[in-house]
């Protein structure tokens, strides 16, 4: 039997998670513009991705649960607990550490639309390849950027 | 209306090559020298001198190039007595055939301003006190020391200009990168001609400036989006003008929100002007090139032979048709089309490009849109076709190629270690000793790391941030931190210099000696006219004083930087550049001094003339081994690896790339309802430090304004010269409006108004709305060229209920333009 409900299932989960880690770093980080703002970006990616995802996957008869975003209560303390440090040097550690868990995530997601699109292939199911084929880049893409971040604050960070 | 338009009642000056002394207020392009398709541009020579000198006075005449914005007109300084008395346009130069614009004839009265700095001064509690170089320099060197033992390079970081010299600009890359081995190295260019630099090294792979103003004589269609050149290139528009009033005149395309005097050129000339929505650059390019494609006015031999990626542009440019971009733009599908015909149709197409797309949103995506454009119809490296992405200052380019604005000096890739160990090689330093493990810190992520306290040094060069970064309260309170050593090196009390630990008084143009390299390449030499007022010192010099003082040593043990001299450095610096694009190897002081009408790199044994137009024979500096950058993601900014580039581009093409259109992050909404665009105007540089301080250019538009359509005047209840309040979530600026011809929806407001002539010095006052444009400035920046965006703020727009103030000289449509 084809396990094809399981792989969409689990990237509707990764790919939900992907993106409610991509909505919180603005809130964690809201003195770091190049991440809020990118991030923003990204966001709009992962959530369109999201919606192109449930709907295809209503088409092929399987409905994705979703997941709620994290209580915005919670976005607004983290952001009054971030501002209320902007001046310290060590928060970028923390910003160290969740670049490394989004790096991880997007990684991750971008894998598992790899294996939608590996299954589609060997199903036949156009409709599938052609979502993945337009998603997953997005997913590397986000992966890109948060290396790429990494590289570049990290050697502040760290040295000092 | 910020464009200044010559008031009825002065006739027009007549062209002449004898010398004229216009009123360049009145009149700032002077009179019309029509010329027709491939002749040479006629000269006109335009002077200025000093009230009763006559020109039979002037005792030398001393070679130089325009200061206050990119277009480097030549220009000799009239000498009298010790003194500047005036300036004369030079007619055998390229650039410009004599003539000048007003910041050129007026300007030069700020070098002899009363309140230049002349001392070096020193923090002593909260003010600062008069000092010797030795006390002032002693302080820098010993917390430079400190913090190089306490945190490593790291905490030290330099933020430059683009007023500056090459050798000044080299001899900071060499001590910054080098000797100290900090990444933190940046410009001011990181607000005025970032994206020009990355869009070019989308592109091609590599910086460099791919046509000449020369283009101009031969266009026949010449596309100006977001160049309001009328005002920031007034010699540059005047050679346009003259094409436009000759036989065979080109037509133009002016893409702005606001009708300027381009615009108005552009409907004129049977072209277009489209006044898109401020934030849909990127979805605008995307629908001309999806035109131009769909209407097969493609080269394809050329794009087949030269690029990569053609197929990726289409398919990417296929989802904007006309309909959709003009909802995104708020444009007719049909005023798109007639664009693109007229793009379509030009047999010889000169695009232009600046702020208006490299400070707006997706500003690196929307400027290397401009570039596929001319590569794929063909249009590049012949009289005629040609790309010039602008610049605003006179150094830019300098910054740019000599590594101090987050690049490596001679466009050397941070991201290939046979690079970064050849420049090691010329300082002759361990390649360990230049940080290169990311690209150099761009300016606006300093200022974080100042904020967060792990950069505890910055050394502000012939800049004033506290007035030109976005939003301003942070800046001060970035800048004013306690922990902070600010070292401030500049010729009057800026607003930046009153928060300093130390400042040190500079020399400026006409005072010291070095090159300039313009927007098109052309490199001119300034030479020393006077002496710098009280102890003032060239910025080499301090920068050279400060090396010896720290005892840098190259790998040899002897002292580092090697040069001593402003000729010396220039040497240094072009044997650097040898194998690089911008190779300097045919050029030194001697060679500019003979050949003042200006040369443009590469100058060397194979091109001893310089070289008009790069990538002639479309070849490009593009091979992964060579080129200057692999590229970089242009939406998230991401860099590509060497793998990637390799695979994308092995055989140095050019690279098509194409980008999706993505909704601003800052749009109008209820309490926030109009675009507010900042820009610069023809009578004012910067932050006035100069233009306030000359007495023509500060009469003109003694204070700033606010400009906005009748409809949306009549809306806020607002009359012509109405005091009224423009807010946005950052903060307010207080101004008087001026009823223009700008888009419905959009707010314009000039950025060169600080505090440094108001009682308060260096802030607004207490409870007072600001008067700096930047007060209002959201911090946001493009990912691909981390330029900040001035020109995508949401605002509100309030009438003053009091308007008992005393009415600003500017008020109203009839006041000084």
């Amino acid at each position: 039997m084809s396990k094809i409900a399981l792989v969409l299932r689990e990237l509707g989960r990764s790919q939900t998670s992907l993106l409610h880690e991509l909505q919180a770093l603005p809130d964690r980080h809201p003195d770091e513009h190049e991440i809020v703002h990118t991030a923003h970006d990204l966001a709009g990616w992962a959530a369109a991705d999201l919606q192109r995802l449930g709907e295809t996957a209503a088409d092929t008869g399987v409905a994705l649960r979703s997941w709620p975003r994290p209580a915005p209560l919670r976005g607004a303390v983290a952001a009054r607990a971030a501002r209320s440090v902007r001046h310290r040097p060590e928060t970028g550690l923390l910003l160290l550490a969740d670049l490394r868990r989004l790096h991880r995530k997007a990684a991750g997601v971008a894998l598992d639309w790899t294996l939608l699109a590996q299954a589609a292939q060997a199903m036949r199911r156009a409709a599938l390849v052609e979502l993945a084929g337009a998603c997953s880049p997005h997913a590397h893409q986000t992966a890109t950027w948060a290396r790429s971040q990494l590289v570049v604050v990290s050697p502040q960070v760290i040295a000092s | 209306m910020s464009e200044p338009s010559p008031r009825p009642s002065s006739p027009p000056s007549s062209p002449s090559s004898t010398p004229r002394d216009r009123d360049a207020i009145a009149d700032p392009w002077g009179a019309r020298c029509p010329y027709a398709a491939g002749e040479t541009w006629p000269a006109r020579v335009d002077v200025h001198l000093a009230d009763g000198v006559r020109e039979e006075d002037v005792e030398r005449w001393v070679p130089t190039a325009s200061l206050l914005h990119s277009n480097g007109d030549a220009m000799d300084i009239a000498v009298c007595d010790g003194r500047v008395v005036g300036v004369r346009g030079r007619a055998d130069d390229r650039v410009n055939r004599g003539r000048l614009g007003p910041k050129d004839l007026y300007a030069w009265q700020a070098n002899a301003s009363a309140d230049r700095l002349t001392r070096p001064l020193v923090r002593d509690g909260d003010r600062l006190v008069e000092t010797d170089w030795n006390t002032a320099m002693g302080r820098v060197v010993d917390r430079t020391r400190t913090l190089l033992r306490e945190q490593g390079p790291s905490a030290i970081g330099f933020y430059t200009s683009g007023q500056l010299f090459a050798e000044e600009y080299y001899s900071l890359a060499a001590i910054a990168h080098g000797a100290i081995g900090t990444n933190h190295v940046d410009g001011n260019t990181r607000l005025c001609t970032a994206t020009a630099a990355a869009a070019l090294k989308e592109t091609f792979a590599c910086d460099g400036q791919p046509g000449s103003y020369g283009d101009v004589d031969h266009a026949d269609v010449i596309a100006l989006f977001g160049h309001n050149a009328a005002e920031t290139q007034p010699v540059l528009w005047m050679r346009i003008l003259d094409r436009l009033a000759g036989p065979t005149p080109p037509r133009l395309l002016c893409v702005d929100p606001r009708r300027t005097a381009v615009a108005r050129a552009a409907v004129e000339s049977g072209g277009v002007h489209l006044a898109p929505l401020p934030g849909t650059n990127l979805a605008l390019m995307n629908g001309l090139l999806h035109q131009v494609i769909a209407d097969d006015r493609i080269d394809h031999g050329y794009v087949d032979a030269h690029t990569v990626g053609f197929d990726e542009l289409a398919a990417g440019v296929a989802e904007y048709p006309p309909g959709r971009v003009a909802d995104i733009c708020g444009l007719d599908a049909e005023e798109i089309r007639a664009a693109a015909r007229l793009l379509g149709s030009a047999e010889r197409l000169l695009s232009t490009v600046l702020q208006g797309f490299y400070q707006s949103h997706q500003a690196t995506a929307a400027a290397v849109q401009v570039n596929n454009l001319n590569l794929v119809r063909g249009m590049l490296g012949r009289p005629g076709c040609g790309i010039l992405q602008m610049n605003g200052q006179p150094t830019a380019e300098n910054t740019r190629e000599c590594g101090a604005d987050g690049d490596m000096a001679g466009f050397r890739n941070w991201n290939n270690d046979a690079h970064v160990a050849e420049l090691a090689r010329h300082w002759n330093l361990d390649p360990l000793q230049i940080p290169h493990m990311a690209p150099p810190t761009h300016a606006m992520q300093m200022f974080r790391y100042v904020e967060q306290g792990t950069i505890r040094m910055l050394w502000v060069s012939a800049t004033n941030p506290a007035v030109s970064m976005p939003d301003l309260a942070r800046i001060r309170r970035i800048l004013g931190q306690e922990r902070l050593f600010l070292v401030v090196q500049d010729i009057f009390p800026s607003e930046t210099a009153r928060l300093a630990d130390v400042v040190l008084p500079a020399a400026t143009w006409a005072e010291k000696t070095g090159c300039f390299t313009n927007a098109d390449r052309t490199v001119h030499l300034s030479d020393k006219a006077v002496d710098p007022p009280g102890d003032a010192r060239a910025d080499l010099d301090i920068l050279l004083d400060f090396a010896r003082r720290m005892d840098f040593r190259d790998a040899d043990g002897r002292p580092f930087p090697a040069w001593h001299d402003a000729e010396s450095a220039f040497d240094a610096w072009a044997a650097s550049t040898a194998g690089r694009p911008c190779d300097y190897t045919g050029l030194s002081h001697a060679t500019l001094r003979a050949r003042a009408s200006g040369v443009q790199w590469p100058c060397n044994d194979a091109h001893p003339d310089g070289t008009e137009r790069l990538y002639a024979d479309g070849r490009f500096w593009s091979a992964p081994d060579e080129c200057e950058s692999y590229g970089r993601d242009l939406v998230t900014g991401a860099p590509l690896e060497e793998t990637e580039y390799r695979a994308l581009n092995p055989d140095a093409k050019a690279v098509l790339k194409a980008a999706e259109f993505l909704p601003p992050r800052t749009a109008p909404d209820d309490e926030y309802p109009f675009a507010l665009v900042t820009g610069r105007t023809i009578h004012h540089f910067h932050t006035r430090t100069k233009t306030g301080r000359t007495p023509e250019l500060r009469d003109a538009a003694p204070e700033p304004w606010i400009e906005c359509s009748a409809t949306d005047a009549r809306r806020c209840g607002l009359g012509d010269g109405d005091l009224a309040d423009v807010r946005t979530a950052q903060g307010a600026v207080r101004a008087r409006v001026r009823i223009t011809e700008t888009r419905d929806g959009v707010l314009f407001v000039p950025f060169h108004y600080g505090y440094w002539d108001t009682p308060a010095g260096d802030r607004p006052g207490d409870g007072e709305p600001g008067r700096a444009a930047n007060e209002t400035v959201p911090t946001d920046w493009d990912p691909v060229s981390k330029q900040p965006l001035f020109k995508i703020a949401a605002a509100a727009l309030q009438r003053v209920p009091d308007q008992s103030g005393t009415a600003a000289p500017t008020a109203g449509s009839e006041g000084v333009r």
